[in-house]
């Protein structure tokens, strides 16, 4: 495509622009009833021949007839106003062809601004400067997506957002300044071609739009949903300086949901099978990413899950209300008709060691297993009845189903008053189940202020909409139970904001004598997680750090066994789907460089 | 899918074993450790302990108390049907040593760990003693076997029916009366039964392991449901046990976490009665 074309993209294609010379500023256009089209009229002369020349004013065609010859490829010697007869070529030059461009004015978005044609017949450039560009652009604000109401909401399982439909994502896309240097795809984690695939978009191409992101993510409609854009691409993005960025979250999810639903998922060309072997340990966004990019390198790969569904975190955590497990399912089935195979209830470091792997006929190894365990706040009391791990308390609803429960088996944790300790999205996600599960009053319990609050905004905002309490700069101490040893109070203390600790964020200082009781009946902990020691016992020269986490290196993800590479929550801690998903692929690509090359060198 | 392959009612109706095909579960699992099963699509993450396996048959044996809803379904399964999913070995696999002269007690189901434990401590080549309970005749499991495997057993009834009349604590007690040298006690059993038992030892000073069966989903660590109170640490049985140092062990707590779903359990079996 060409370049003057998309930066002209901000009028919209098919759009009629009102002509006006610059000089005398009557209106260029003229009614032809032979035609019945609206022209642009100009005067022109070629080789001393004088005659009239009409161009459709619309926007991305460019028809032209005149009444006197003009052959392709020859430059005009002048264009003028008919009206006032003065000449509209200047200095400058075409864009494509360097050829004298031609100045009209036109008038678009309750203004007028320049607008420049090629001299030379047959060049196609029109279009203006990227200052008067950015002068007419429209102002459409951010498109929000539809979502289920809140009163409603609270009361079943649905997903929340129903996403961008068409015509939404269309006008959403032509928010996108589709800038020369674009900061959304520096600051994003697996550098998707955000401005590519939003022009795809404008195009109606949306099919084509999200192959584009699957290049770089494997799993856009997971990304889309749960991304921290917030903090990410759209933080960057240009528009954002002043007024709302472009919604590249939706959008991305628009595009991968309309591949899915329309069944225009392809399944991409495998390379020939190398005869390699690859072991992908843990199912969650970093193991499938894996076990994608390596089969479609010809490798054979199987993955092995503990749980008894593949999908992590994915599955077993975020709960249906935002992420649907049909959606997982079906990047899951995806993953199998590629030919990954996936071992159910198989634990490595119990089942099989690491060293068992390789001695069985796999050739590398990934350890994807995530940070699976629970923190506890190690306070007086936290074991009483219906104190919990948002890692329990998810586990039960989302994968055992326990809202379903008696037609599901498993029970599921209820109180009245429920306080979350936590301000993450895990946090969110707990005290947004508990509202659904019918809890009368759930309250979350941060330590420092809506700021620093680690979720993302939209959960936030969503669970405030849905009647969550926030109890701000508020710490527990201890737990209290009744004579059956269920929780029924809590004691807390209040914060105030101290000098940046190691995290950069202010250090939440306790405040002398503002101890208080809080009445509870069911407490949920979502403060952390770390790394499952499970796989390491049966690997103890896997070194690790401190904290337990696999030490891997950047960006090869090699660890310290030859053959085996890991990445995700396992080596960073817990952080983002997306974050899991390019450590992934980083590491795949290290890990093909090795299978192919000969030599085995592990450095 | 787990065929079962053999299965029998140990007791009339609510004590059964089933055996079940899991070749690579029955080559890595280690006496004392468990399993985490679920029978079918809508049924629940249920912890098992394992009371034999036979690794050249590839199969594991299970016996297991009809108690809620999801062991009346297992009890219903015939041979040829299958366990949906199985995931083991699960806690930690401690490997036993030579303490000298082992008493190993068991109530109720926890006869079969018990008996699966003392084949370990057997293996190493220590001198058992076995102590076994039920609350009547009818309800006393492996015998035969806790016989072969021990060099003294003794049988208590509650109601008298057979053996001694009376519980597991006063067998241990004519043992300690008679002096008889104990290095080491194992309890598996109701956690009642287990609290008395350390209850004892600890008077007597005897080390005292027990098998803990708290309240569990995943079995692998991630979830802290299965959380105790150990020493005044909290420990996660799936991994950190499900054996600890019973005179450590805070029963109350336990006790009373493991009814913490006690209703629920009742509805679901209910609702699966009615529903039959
Ligand atoms: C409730 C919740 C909400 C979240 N919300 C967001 C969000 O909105 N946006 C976002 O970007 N991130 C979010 N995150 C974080 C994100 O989900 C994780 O960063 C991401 O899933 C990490 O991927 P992973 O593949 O490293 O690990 P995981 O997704 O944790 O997957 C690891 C898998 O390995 C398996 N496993 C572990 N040990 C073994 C073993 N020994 N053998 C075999 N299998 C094993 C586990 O069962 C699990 O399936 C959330 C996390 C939680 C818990
Ligand atoms: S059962 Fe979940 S951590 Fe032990």
């Amino acid at each position: 495509m060409k370049k003057s074309e998309n930066e002209s993209r901000s009028i919209l294609a098919g759009t009629e622009l009102s002509t006006f010379c610059p000089h005398c500023h009557q209106a260029l256009n003229v009614f032809d009833p032979a035609t019945r089209k609206i022209w642009v009229r100009l005067a022109v002369s070629v080789h001393g021949a004088k005659g009239e020349l009409l161009l459709s004013p619309q926007f991305d065609v460019f028809e032209r007839q005149a009444d006197i010859e003009l052959s392709e490829g020859i430059v005009v010697d002048d264009l003028s106003c008919p009206r006032c007869g003065e000449s509209l070529v200047e200095q400058q030059a075409c864009e494509e062809c360097g050829s004298p461009a031609a100045r009209l004015v036109i008038y678009a978005q309750s203004k007028l601004v320049d607008f420049s044609i090629c001299t030379k017949v047959g060049c196609h450039w029109h279009g203006m400067s990227r200052a008067d560009q950015a002068k007419i652009k429209p102002k459409v604000s951010r498109q929000k997506k539809p979502e289920q109401d809140a009163l409603l909401r609270i009361r079943n399982f649905n997903e929340v957002s129903y996403g961008l439909d068409r015509e939404l994502a269309l006008v959403e896309a032509s928010r996108c300044l589709d800038c020369k240097k674009p900061a959304c795809i520096a600051a994003c984690p697996v550098e998707v071609d955000i401005p590519g695939f939003i022009r795809l978009i404008r195009e109606g191409n949306f099919v084509e739009a999200a192959r584009l992101v699957k290049q770089k993510n494997a799993l856009p409609a997971v990304c889309g949903r749960v991304c921290p854009q917030d903090d990410q691409c759209e933080k960057a993005c240009l528009l954002g300086k002043k007024e709302e960025p472009v919604a590249i979250g939706n959008l991305e999810r628009f595009v991968a949901d309309f591949e899915r639903e329309t069944d225009s998922v392809a399944i991409p060309r495998k390379a020939p099978p190398t005869g390699k072997r690859v072991a992908v340990v843990g199912s969650g966004p970093a193991g499938l990413t894996m076990a994608a990019d390596m089969v479609t390198k010809g490798h054979s790969v199987t993955v092995f899950e503990s749980l008894h569904k593949p999908g992590g975190v994915l599955v077993y955590g975020i709960p249906e209300f935002r992420l649907p497990k049909a959606i997982v399912e079906s990047e899951i089935d995806y993953l199998r008709r590629l030919g990954v195979k996936i071992e159910l209830n198989s634990i490595v470091g119990r089942l099989y060691t690491i060293e068992e792997l390789f001695a069985s006929g796999y050739d590398a190894v990934f350890v994807g297993t995530g940070a699976g365990l629970p923190v506890f706040m190690k306070l007086p009391g936290e074991n009483l009845c219906n104190i919990l791990s948002a890692n329990e308390y998810l586990t039960r609803i989302n994968l055992m189903k326990a809202y379903a429960f008696p037609e599901y088996d498993t029970p599921a944790p209820r109180g009245r008053q429920v306080a979350v300790l936590g301000g993450g999205n895990v946090a969110m996600d707990c005290a947004r189940t508990a509202v659904r599960m019918g809890s009368r009053e759930v309250s979350i319990i941060y330590r420092r202020t809506r700021d620093e609050m680690p979720a993302r905004t939209e959960e936030t905002e969503h669970a405030e909409q849905e009647g969550v309490k926030f109890r701000l700069l508020t710490n527990p101490i201890r737990f209290i139970g009744d004579d059956r040893r269920w929780v029924k109070q809590m004691e807390c203390v209040q914060m105030q904001l101290g000098e940046p600790d190691a995290s950069g964020r202010p250090r939440p200082i306790p405040r002398a004598g503002s101890n208080f009781l809080m009445d509870v009946d069911m407490v949920i902990v979502a403060v952390g997680a770390g790394p499952n020691p499970v796989l390491f016992s049966g690997s103890p020269d896997l070194e690790r750090t401190d904290r337990g986490y696999v030490k891997a290196y950047t960006p090869s993800g090699r660890t310290s066994i030859p053959g085996v590479w890991a990445g995700g929550d396992i080596v960073t801690g817990s952080a983002t789907v997306i974050l899991a998903m390019g450590a992934a692929r980083q590491a795949a690509n290290d890990m093909h460089a090795y299978l192919m090359d000969g030599k085995k060198e592990w450095v | 899918m787990h065929t079962i392959i053999d299965r029998r009612e140990l007791t009339k109706g609510d004590m059964i074993s089933i055996t079940v095909e899991a070749p690579a579960i029955a080559k890595k699992i280690h006496p004392g450790q468990f399993v985490v099963l679920r029978v079918n699509e809508t049924g629940e993450r249920t912890p098992l302990t394992v009371a034999y396996k036979d690794e050249v048959h590839g199969t594991i044996t299970i016996i297991f108390q009809v108690l809620g809803k999801t062991t009346a379904m297992l009890a219903s399964l015939k041979i040829g049907d299958a366990i949906k999913d199985l995931v083991g070995p699960l806690g930690c696999d401690e490997r036993f040593t030579k303490v000298g002269t082992v008493v190993g007690i068991g109530g109720g189901s926890g006869i079969a760990v018990l008996h699966h434990i003392m084949q370990g401590y057997a293996e190493v080549g220590n001198t058992l003693i076995g102590i076994i309970g039920a609350r009547e005749k009818a309800l006393l499991i492996l015998e035969d076997e806790m016989e072969a495997l021990c060099e003294r057993l003794l049988v208590t009834t509650d109601d008298g029916s057979y053996g001694m009349h009376g519980l597991v604590t006063d067998a241990l007690s004519r043992l300690v009366e008679e002096q008889v040298h104990i290095d080491q006690v194992v309890a598996v059993g109701p956690l009642i039964m287990m609290r008395a038992v350390c209850e004892m030892t600890k008077l007597y000073e005897i080390p005292t392991l027990v098998s803990l069966n708290p309240i569990m989903v995943d079995g692998t660590g991630m979830c802290g449901g299965c959380r105790v109170t150990v020493g005044g640490e909290t420990k996660f049985a799936c991994v950190d046990g499900p054996h600890f140092d019973g005179h450590k062990v805070d029963f109350d707590e336990l006790m009373q976490r493991n009814m913490m779903y006690a209703r629920d359990e009742r509805t679901s079996l209910l609702t699966s009665i009615r529903a039959r």
